[in-house]
């Protein structure tokens, strides 16, 4: 039959992309998944790897320093989703609204997000080094004492969500710029000669449009924030002692550093079920059409 | 140049629309057959299943005796113009026809040859080395119809070519594919909307409705014989008078009765016609503005459009208060807008249904 | 009137977000001993010593020849796979197929943390730790979604007629695909090809697990692991980061348009 002739070659066409995806992404995730039940120090070879269940997931339970991983991973995403989508509004209004120089700003605005996240992040780190960064001595000309950045527990992620904000932040506003030039211009016109003004135009045309694009970067850059690693590895390397470890960084020096592979594949594990809960929900809540329309 | 059998055919999609519904198509070496019936009636299903771009879901399909129901596009030697045309924008209107030729292998001299010299007789061969983008429509269309024509294929298929040209245009080109298709002798399918192009073009018609065809003839047989009201009032414009009516049989006439008018006929094929309720048809030429004595039945002229040499009169007819009958007469006849007129019916132009079915009685 | 304040705004905004890269290169010109008292952004006293140091002490062609091979490998092996996969996602009918979309989409969500260790034993027991391909492999977890992803939209709305008139025409899919759909889709490949090179480039967690000595290191690792021997030599790391930057930069002005279209067409998740 034609269709089966059609399926065939689907597949073949299909199999080696998704084949080696599934070979390097798949493949490695189960493997992570079947490590987390077991016991695994490769710094006590001794003991062997046994079979273990439950038990690393029980530990992570009572294990403090993930919970302060995950409560300060979710504080960072809520922080740096809410700045960026703030700026990026911003920023979107003002890309819309100008004509001249059009590629040029364009050009600016999506450098930050370009740009390896290590060199944001080194970047960032050298505005923020003590004592004689740029930071400190900006603060300095206007009389204010600056703490010494990165080895005060709660100054470090200033310079952590700056950098980052500084880096996605155009990435949002470009996703919000597709939704505002998808508004309809008829509606302001029409407003206008309601006799709306500006402002009211922006709370009752603008925002309530916007919603759908508002979400759907919201819940990008939420995943995103969630998994953050590289920013926070090159710029404080989780520190002051633990003061800005994320879960991707204490899975990480699990894992590669401490050499506990099994509690560090639970870790995994658990980090990976956030992520698809957080997107599953975010799913639900704009519908898999939100995503499938913003099909080019 | 080839037959076309569709054996049977149905097809249903998966979220179960049926588009085409056992269909049995005989489709002769050399004519053109027109399917022609409203939008979602079937009729570009019918043309993507002959092409191969869709698979029946029940039937077969032979073109030259060969059974093609299994065969892909590829292999089906069919040549098709789509309605958007569908020229390949990033090739010139020379690799455009040449293209066929080129998957078939044809030695390239050949190609150029059968290039130079369809492209002449379609009056394109000055625009060989433009692109799609920089032809008019006329010209995209005639490049469309060059791509098929190269192919010399057992039958083209012809999806609403003429729909996409302004009115002018139009009514030109309708000319030159009747020419056309005299000089090549092609069996040729084509579908469309206008009831119009399907009356002029075509050697047969199929008028087609949910996925059925109700009627198969020749134009004019489809015109002066329907086949069902469906039929009847979807040929021919404006679209034929309808309204309800009794049959009073009597030996040998019939007496059609209905709150307009009442009509005594006795024509030769009358015997089949039992008495009963029925639907009563006259098509609006067949209705002429006559004096008080002479005539049928009243009414009012509600509506009168002036059309070049003719003059399009809806009327308020006594008796029928649901719709407006509309009489087709001479420009020069006087009629004005409120003016009391009465009607006449031509006797040899009646038409009777079934008050059911809808199916045909004759006479 | 409006116009004219929306573009000063838009100036300062420019600025501002331009302004910690400007400070980088002012201070990978500034000599070391200067880096931490530079009180303007006048430069003064311009030095080429970090550069000179860069490229001849830490010989940092290597880091730049990996990271182009790397990233050019990845792109050119996600845009071919990607497409004839995407195409056939796109256009045929095949059980699995959504399941296979949504797996696609699924894959793209994994935190990379989560198959750091595993895909690092994997490399290990196929002798490729340390090697380009040992980074090329994984990096395919997040170059062929995002090809296949961007590819899919934008085959899905190209008109079926074209490929239904190759076909008739008597051309098989495959040829269709290479003669018909592949040469229309020259802005969506081209776009593909800058983001996936753009996001390999910029990679760091599996460029830093799977590569083990400076002579495979790409960029953003190298940078990240300079040491000085008596304070970190920041000097060295903003001039290797302005390198890094630079062909970014440079990319990023010429396709600014195809990579604002790429982004958001919907497919690309920051």
């Amino acid at each position: 039959m034609k269709e089966s002739r059609e399926e065939r070659l689907g597949w073949a066409l299909a199999f080696p992309a998704l084949g080696i995806v599934a070979l390097i992404a798949v493949f490695p995730m189960l493997w992570t998944l079947w490590e987390s039940l077991h016991l695994d120090d490769l710094r006590m070879p001794w003991l062997g790897r046994p079979f273990v269940g439950w038990g690393n997931y029980v530990e992570v339970t009572s294990d403090a320093r993930f919970w302060n991983a995950l409560g300060r991973t979710t504080l960072f995403a809520v922080v740096t989703v809410a700045l960026e989508l703030g700026a990026g509004l911003v920023l979107a209004l003002l890309l819309d609204r100008i004509v001249r120089a059009r590629g040029i700003v364009r050009t600016i605005v999506i450098l930050p997000w370009a740009i390896p996240t290590v060199v944001a992040a080194l970047v960032w780190r050298f505005i923020f080094e003590s004592p004689g960064g740029l930071a400190t001595a900006a603060l300095a000309e206007v009389g204010v004492a600056a703490p010494t950045w990165f080895a005060d527990e709660l100054a470090a992620w200033v310079p952590l969500v700056l950098a980052d904000v500084w880096k996605t932040t155009p990435f949002v506003a470009l996703l919000l710029l597709a939704g505002l030039q998808n508004i309809d211009r008829s509606l302001y016109e029409a407003a206008d000669v309601d006799g709306a003004g500006p402002w009211q135009q922006f709370i009752n045309i603008t925002l309530p449009l916007l919603k759908p694009a508002v979400l759907v970067a919201a819940l990008f850059r939420a995943l995103d924030a969630f998994r953050v690693f590289d920013v926070v590895f090159v710029m404080t390397g989780g520190g002051p002692g633990t003061a800005t470890e994320t879960v991707a960084m204490y899975t990480f020096s699990t894992l590669l550093q401490h050499l506990r592979f099994g509690y560090g594949s639970a870790l995994s594990v658990i980090a990976f079920v956030l992520a698809f809960a957080l997107a599953l929900f975010g799913l639900r809540v704009f519908g898999a059409g939100a995503l499938r329309s913003r099909d080019a | 140049m080839a037959t076309i059998r569709l054996q049977d055919v149905s097809k249903v999609y998966p979220n179960g629309h049926t588009a085409v519904r056992q269909l049995t198509l005989d489709v002769e070496n050399g004519e053109l057959l027109v399917l022609v019936g409203p939008s979602g009636c079937g009729k570009s299903t019918v043309l993507r299943l002959i092409a191969g771009l869709e698979t029946p879901s029940s039937g077969s399909i032979l073109i030259g005796g060969r059974d093609v129901t299994r065969e892909p596009p590829q292999r089906r030697d069919v040549a098709m113009v789509f309605q958007s045309y569908a020229l390949y924008p990033h090739k010139t209107v020379r690799e455009n026809l040449a293209f066929a030729l080129r998957v078939q292998r044809v030695d390239p001299v050949d190609i150029d040859a059968r290039v130079k010299k369809t492209a002449a007789a379609l009056g394109i061969d000055t625009l060989l080395d433009r692109k799609p983008g920089q032809l008019s429509g006329g010209q995209r269309q005639r490049t469309a119809l060059g791509r098929a024509i190269i192919r010399e294929p057992q039958a083209f298929l012809l999806d609403e070519p003429l729909s996409n040209l302004d009115p002018v245009l139009r009514l030109g080109t309708r000319t030159e594919l009747a020419l056309l298709h005299r000089r090549l002798n092609a069996t040729t399918i084509y579908v469309t909307h206008d009831q119009e192009e399907a009356m002029t073009l075509g050697t047969r018609v199929a008028v087609m409705r949910q996925g059925i065809v109700e009627q198969l003839a020749a134009p004019l047989e489809v015109f002066r014989r329907p086949a069902n009201v469906f039929v009847a009032s979807f040929v021919g414009a404006p679209a034929m008078n309808l309204w309800p009516a009794t049959v009073e049989r009597t030996p040998d006439s019939i007496r059609i009765v209905s709150p307009v008018c009442t009509v005594d006929v006795n024509s030769p094929d009358i015997t089949r016609v039992k008495g009963g309720p029925v639907t009563f048809g006259i098509r609006p030429h067949e209705i002429d503005l006559v004096s008080e004595d002479e005539a049928d039945g009243n009414g009012r002229a509600e509506i009168v459009e002036p059309i070049g040499p003719v003059t399009v009169v809806h009327l308020h007819v006594d008796g029928l208060s649901d719709q407006l009958v509309r009489a087709v007469v001479s420009v020069d006849t006087p009629v004005h807008v409120n003016e009391r007129v009465h009607f006449r019916l031509r006797r040899d132009r009646v038409h009777l249904f079934d008050a059911d079915t809808g199916a045909a009685l004759g006479p | 009137m409006r116009a004219v304040r929306w573009t000063w705004a838009a100036a300062v905004f420019a600025a501002a977000i331009v302004l910690p890269l400007c400070w980088a290169v002012l201070a990978s010109v500034t000599p070391e001993d200067r880096l931490f008292t530079i009180t303007s952004f006048v430069p003064r006293g311009l030095v080429l010593e970090h550069y000179r140091a860069l490229f001849s002490g830490r010989d940092f062609w290597t880091p730049i020849r990996n990271s182009l091979i790397v990233a050019g490998a990845t792109t050119i092996l996600s845009v071919a796979l990607g497409a004839v996969s995407a195409y056939a996602l796109a256009r045929l009918a095949f059980r699995g197929k959504t399941p296979a979309l949504a797996f696609v989409l699924a894959v793209s969500m994994f935190p990379q943390i989560s198959i750091v260790s595993p895909l690092f034993l994997l490399l290990r027991e196929l002798h490729l730790l340390n090697t380009y391909g040992g980074l090329v492999l994984p990096y395919l977890t997040f170059s062929m979604p995002l090809a296949i992803w961007l590819l899919v939209g934008f085959f899905r709305q190209l008109p079926v007629d074209l490929e239904d008139a190759a076909m008739v025409d008597g051309a098989s899919r495959i040829r269709t695909l290479w003669e018909i759909v592949l040469p229309l889709s020259r802005p969506a490949l081209a776009t593909t090809a800058i983001l996936t090179f753009l996001y390999s480039w910029n990679e760091f967690l599996f460029a830093l697990s799977f590569t083990l000595g400076p002579e495979r290191y790409t960029v953003p690792v190298a940078i990240a692991l300079f040491r000085g021997q008596y304070q970190v030599p920041w000097g060295e790391i903003l001039a290797g980061a302005v390198v890094a930057t630079t062909p970014v930069a440079v990319i990023v002005f010429v396709a600014q348009r195809r990579i604002i279209a790429g982004l958001t067409s919907g497919a690309v998740k920051g």
